[in-house]
């Protein structure tokens, strides 16, 4: 028998610390399938974010610059201006990107920086311990809002893409989401156009991501999935958000 | 189409994704515990596995290697 699938290359041979059947781990792995299929290995530069995947140094196995909490999209629009023929991204979590880093983001986004960010949507803080993020949703149960959030108390979630689709700077946005295969596919061909729109020098790509948190959301992972088509994806409505041609 | 799939069940965490996932409901949790205290995922070589890879797709800890029949 032929063997069709195995570990990529660029994935190193050791177990990561997520949780099981959390959606980090699928990312990282689409990450390091996409970058033996394109051949980017020895020129890809990722800036990891304070959270969950603040070890993805350890995982994908490139070169990678650990940013402070937030920073991110800032420290890559420094590696790219430095090194315009590298691939750079950054790989951000919403407590990242959308609470700590929200200036960072929307400014390197308005700025049209040739840079990828790799967006991880999972509706809560994972590391900490599952506090409300500012894409939390209305009426979810984490442990800073006990009885649900409220419009009232805490506003509505931010949706990030529709955020950054009215600046002129971004060249293509789209939300997908790991929780089914066809997801985990469409997943990897949003990553896939987002690494040639920088290739191309055509500015700044985004992919949102929704992702399961099966250990916060209090559920097992296949229902954690379920809950990301059914409720989050109301939300979060998938698809290309923004797209200039490049 | 006949395929086969072998799982590294020391990197295994046991989340089911390959089990509910699987089209043939080809895939069990074991019940030996593996290194890290989890119970792992078994393929059920007594069923056809078509080797579509959905699991491998699935996998958090790609721990799944896919086999394929070429002659078919």
């Amino acid at each position: 028998m032929k063997k069709v699938y195995s570990r990529p290359k660029s994935l190193r041979n050791v177990s990561m610390h997520y949780c099981p059947g959390c959606g980090h781990s699928i990312i990282h792995r689409l990450i390091a399938e996409l970058l033996d299929e394109m051949n980017l290995q020895d020129q890809a530069i990722c800036v990891p974010p304070a959270g969950c995947a603040v070890l993805a140094y350890n995982y994908i196995d490139i070169d990678m610059v650990e940013a402070p909490h937030g920073r991110a999209t800032a420290v890559a629009t420094g590696v790219k201006r430095v090194r315009p023929d590298n691939l750079v991204f950054s790989y951000q979590g919403d407590g990242d990107l959308a609470a700590i880093g929200t200036a960072e983001a929307l400014h390197a986004a308005n700025r049209g920086e040739h840079i990828t960010v790799i967006f991880v949507n999972n509706a809560v803080y994972g590391m900490t311990g599952g506090q409300m993020a500012p894409t939390s949703l209305i009426g979810q149960k984490t442990t800073t809002s006990p009885h649900g959030r409220t419009v009232a108390n805490e506003g509505p979630p931010i949706r990030v893409c529709e955020l950054m689709a009215q600046l002129g700077g971004p060249s293509y946005l789209e939300r997908v989401s790991v929780s089914s295969p066809a997801g985990v596919r469409k997943t990897k061909a949003a990553i896939k156009k987002a690494f040639e729109y920088q290739i191309k020098k055509s500015g700044f790509s985004l992919v949102e991501i929704l992702s399961p948190c099966p250990t916060n959301w209090k559920m097992d992972a296949m229902a954690s999935c379920a809950w990301i088509d059914e409720v989050m994806a109301k939300e979060f409505p998938l698809g290309v958000i923004k797209e200039v041609q490049c | 189409m006949k395929g086969k799939i072998v799982i590294d069940t020391s990197m295994c965490k046991g989340c089911q994704l390959c089990i509910g996932f699987c089209p043939k409901k080809n895939i069990f949790l074991s019940s030996q515990l593996n290194a890290k205290g989890y119970f792992p995922a078994q393929a059920d070589t007594k069923k056809v596995c078509n080797g579509c890879g959905i699991c491998a797709l699935m996998c958090p800890e790609a721990a799944i290697e896919v086999y394929r029949d070429d002659e078919n």
